[in-house]
């Protein structure tokens, strides 16, 4: 038996069925495998993923620097997806509320006679003392029990303050992860936020990063490789991001997609709308982020944006030459286990192989299918009542704002040659016999590090003790525990500086107590010389 | 000390039944607490003589936790001590939630003193969700009453209520006492009324017939016992009160089928009318 059947084994017949089709061990003769994904965990089932509520504030507009997000609900949901992703952001003007936690905390009074009174309240309150151009409302779940209209308070803030104010509806029991409030946020960014701002780009080389969250300083390292080449970043949705880029976004040329998860809809909608062309990038990794920077120029087909662009990573590459060899030195032969997000978990793949570390497992939260195989499958994927009960919204052409960047023979030229508003899934990049794992839980996270004995375990916060205690290294890739960027060229170094770090410890030598392996006791024969 | 829920089909005549029947109880010199579980508050106009009472809500909301039990509970007609929970305004909030917080809060104010015979929970409407389930769920009620009539709607309620009942009997140990027809002058009201109780596996303990009366006493803001004690209908009240202090029939019910219901509706000539 593989390690797949082996713990596939250990499961009644009732969880077998339905976890089987979500655990597949990679084979490249078969072609199109499927794997099953973003439907409900069993019940009982400890599992990694989060909320709808996590996904729409905790991960796409919670690193909104310039907008005052207001958490609507008891305190426990504010407090405890404050600061935890460690997005950064920094402003030239000082409006920065990304320190913050802002939350209406509701109380008992508060669920029985209705929330709308506190939540106006607090709104002045937050006007008074921050004097914010937009505030975001985030529901939590008895938000949504006790049916608190905060869309009309959110018409209502816009109308006496002359303020954007914009309510999302994310409340955490609405679908079957986090990825249902990616949707939401999505949804609420393209209806009130995207293609509102009249700053036109300044170059002919503009573009908007999206699904990247600045964690520990990821975007300003992309940026930088960026500008260095003479791109124009117009926005970044949403690491250090900021609401006045966002309404300006749809003037850019091409959007770069790095987080497919839990951005596509929004690149999607400006491909209709405003005709925005958007490319798979992937800037974590050495290799990964050349081809992405590569892809881009080939994108413009500008001879001397390719030169540019070649200069700049030869530049970069032998800024860092000697330390990737080192760290190559040190990480190469190892073998790690990935667990995480909707996209992370491919991209860490890359990064991984720059130093040689082979990837035996790899694991989405809350992808869907399309993030394993493709977005060729998505005609396929069957609609089921949880992924219905989340909003999806129709866009059309905008007559005035739509525009075209590429002629239709050179799109066609590039289509085959770029993931031109597409994505192939991360299974492609795999090797034969490492296992594939949509929604891990706790049980499977132990069993497969026993199985498959990878030197480090790539997860979140949920578990990240439990393995460690197994005598395996365990880094988020939530938070990048306290370190980062891991991004771009000098991010690829820090990773491999973190990851030998981890690897090297003395501490692993002590996960054996000595009174395991050798005999403490001691004794004296009685009756003898005393 | 019994405690009652009197649960039913909204606009059936709960309040009016509970305060009619409450007022039989206190002549018989029995100690009475009724807690009002409605958001409209008007469980207890009639033994109080008007709607003049804060609510536990209202109040808490107002003066916080740290109040005195007299600010929400009054005494009116025979001595009853009488409270309102109160709640929210319609579509607003969790009205459920609120009955469970004002009983709690009745509960550490020390509302349920030993004296007490009776505890009456006055509940809106049909059985909506866990938070009007809270006299039954969380044990608070032993004992409950259905009022219906020989209507149809009336019925498919009452069913409906006994679910609600038979899901909490085994953990709380809540039981229903039986049926009060409240009668609307529908043909073959007590038979049918009768019928549907016996099918459950209850009683119709007592059948209060349609009386001007009642109108009258009410629009004075008052029981009939107390504005025309004289009256036959008072005398009717009186039964009922003295058969509920006499029951010792207390069943888990057995809720039908819808099927089954119509059935026993279609047998009774309902569907001809």
């Amino acid at each position: 038996m593989n390690a797949r059947e082996v713990l596939l084994d250990k499961y009644s017949a009732r969880v077998y069925k339905n976890r089987k089709e979500h655990i597949i061990e990679v084979d490249k003769n078969i072609p199109d495998q499927q794997i099953t994904a973003n439907t409900r965990t069993i019940p009982g089932i400890m599992t990694n993923r989060g909320c709808c509520y996590a996904g729409c504030k905790g991960v796409v507009l919670g690193p909104i620097k310039d907008v005052l997000t207001l958490t609507h609900g008891p305190i426990g949901c504010g407090f405890y997806s404050w600061g935890t992703r460690r997005n950064k952001a920094r402003t030239e003007s000082g409006e920065n509320f990304i320190q913050y936690c802002f939350s209406t905390d509701m109380q008992e009074p508060d669920i029985v006679f209705g929330g709308e009174k506190k939540l106006r309240q607090a709104i002045k309150e937050a006007m008074e003392i921050f004097n914010p151009k937009c505030i975001l409302i985030c529901s939590t779940c008895p938000v949504g029990l006790i049916g608190d209209d905060i869309h009309a308070v959110a018409a209502e803030t816009e109308k006496e303050y002359g303020i954007t104010c914009i309510a999302f509806s994310c409340e955490g029991y609405k679908g079957v992860s986090q990825s249902g409030g990616h949707h939401i946020a999505n949804n609420g960014l393209m209806r009130r936020v995207i293609g509102t701002g009249d700053r036109p780009a300044k170059t002919k080389y503009s573009v908007n990063i999206l699904g990247e969250y600045n964690i520990g300083g990821d975007s300003w390292e992309i940026e930088r490789v960026l500008k260095k080449i003479g791109y124009e970043v117009v926005s970044v949705f949403t690491g250090n991001g900021s609401i006045e880029a966002i309404k300006n976004s749809h003037h850019a040329n091409l959007n770069l997609v790095q987080c497919h998860r839990s951005i596509n809809y929004i690149a999607e909608m400006m491909k209709t709308k405003y005709g925005t062309d958007w490319i798979k990038v992937n800037f974590i990794g050495l290799e990964a982020t050349i081809s992405s920077l590569r892809d881009m120029a080939a994108f413009f087909g500008d001879p001397e944006l390719s030169a540019r662009t070649e200069e700049v990573i030869a530049e970069e590459l032998a800024a860092i030459a000697e330390e990737r060899e080192y760290y190559r030195s040190k990480l190469k032969g190892k073998t790690a286990a990935l667990y995480v997000g909707g996209s992370r978990a491919h991209h860490y793949q890359l990064l991984l192989k720059d130093f040689g570390v082979e990837t035996v497992l790899a694991g989405y939260e809350f992808a869907h299918r399309d993030d394993y195989e493709g977005r060729d499958v998505i005609p396929t994927i069957k609609e089921d009542a949880d992924s219905k009960n989340i909003e999806s919204i129709e866009v059309e052409a905008d007559p005035e704002k739509f525009r075209v960047y590429l002629s239709p023979e050179r799109y066609e030229e590039l289509k085959g040659k770029i993931q031109l508003d597409t994505y192939d899934g991360m299974i492609k990049d795999m090797n034969s016999g490492s296992i594939v794992v949509d929604d891990l839980n706790h049980f499977e996270t132990k069993e497969f590090t026993r199985l498959l004995k990878p030197d480090i375990f790539f997860s979140g916060i949920k578990d990240k003790y439990e393995i460690q205690k197994n005598g395996v290294l365990s880094r988020q890739l939530h938070s990048y525990d306290y370190s980062g960027p891991y991004a771009g060229f000098n991010g690829a170094i820090n990773f491999g500086r973190d990851l030998t770090m981890g690897l090297y410890t003395p501490a692993w030598g002590y996960i054996n107590p000595p009174w395991k392996t050798k005999s403490v006791l001691k004794a004296s024969l009685a009756g003898g010389d005393k | 000390m019994r405690q009652v829920a009197i649960y039913g089909k909204g606009g059936i005549g709960k309040s009016t039944t509970t305060q009619n029947l409450n007022a039989g109880l206190a002549e018989m010199g029995k100690n009475i607490m009724i807690v009002g579980c409605d958001p409209k508050a008007d469980s207890t106009r009639l033994i109080l003589g008007g709607l003049a009472q804060q609510t536990v809500l209202d109040t808490l909301r107002e003066e916080g936790e740290d109040i005195e039990l007299d600010l929400v509970m009054k005494s009116g007609y025979g001595g009853i001590r009488c409270v309102e929970s109160g709640g929210p305004e319609p579509g607003v909030g969790c009205a459920g939630r609120g009955i469970i917080t004002s009983i709690g809060l009745l509960e550490r104010l020390g509302a349920y003193t030993e004296d007490l015979d009776y505890v009456f929970y006055d509940v809106l409407g049909d059985v909506v969700c866990g938070g009007f389930a809270m006299p039954i769920r969380e044990g608070k009620a032993q004992e409950i009453y259905i009022v219906c009539s020989g209507e149809m709607m009336a019925l498919y309620a009452a069913n409906n209520i006994a679910k609600g009942i038979q899901k909490y009997a085994n953990t709380g140990g809540v039981r229903l006492g039986g049926l009060i027809c409240n009668s609307r002058k529908v043909d073959g009201e007590a038979e049918l009324v009768s019928a549907v109780a016996k099918e459950i596996g209850t009683q119709m303990i007592h059948f209060v017939p349609r009386d001007n009366a009642v109108q009258r006493a009410e629009i004075n803001r008052k029981t009939v016992i107390d504005f025309s004690p004289n009256e036959p209908q008072a005398d009717e009240y009186r039964k009922l009160a003295a058969k509920i202090d006499a029951n010792d029939m207390f069943v888990i019910p057995k809720p039908m089928k819808q099927e089954r219901l119509e059935e026993i509706l279609m047998e009774h000539g309902l569907m001809d009318i």
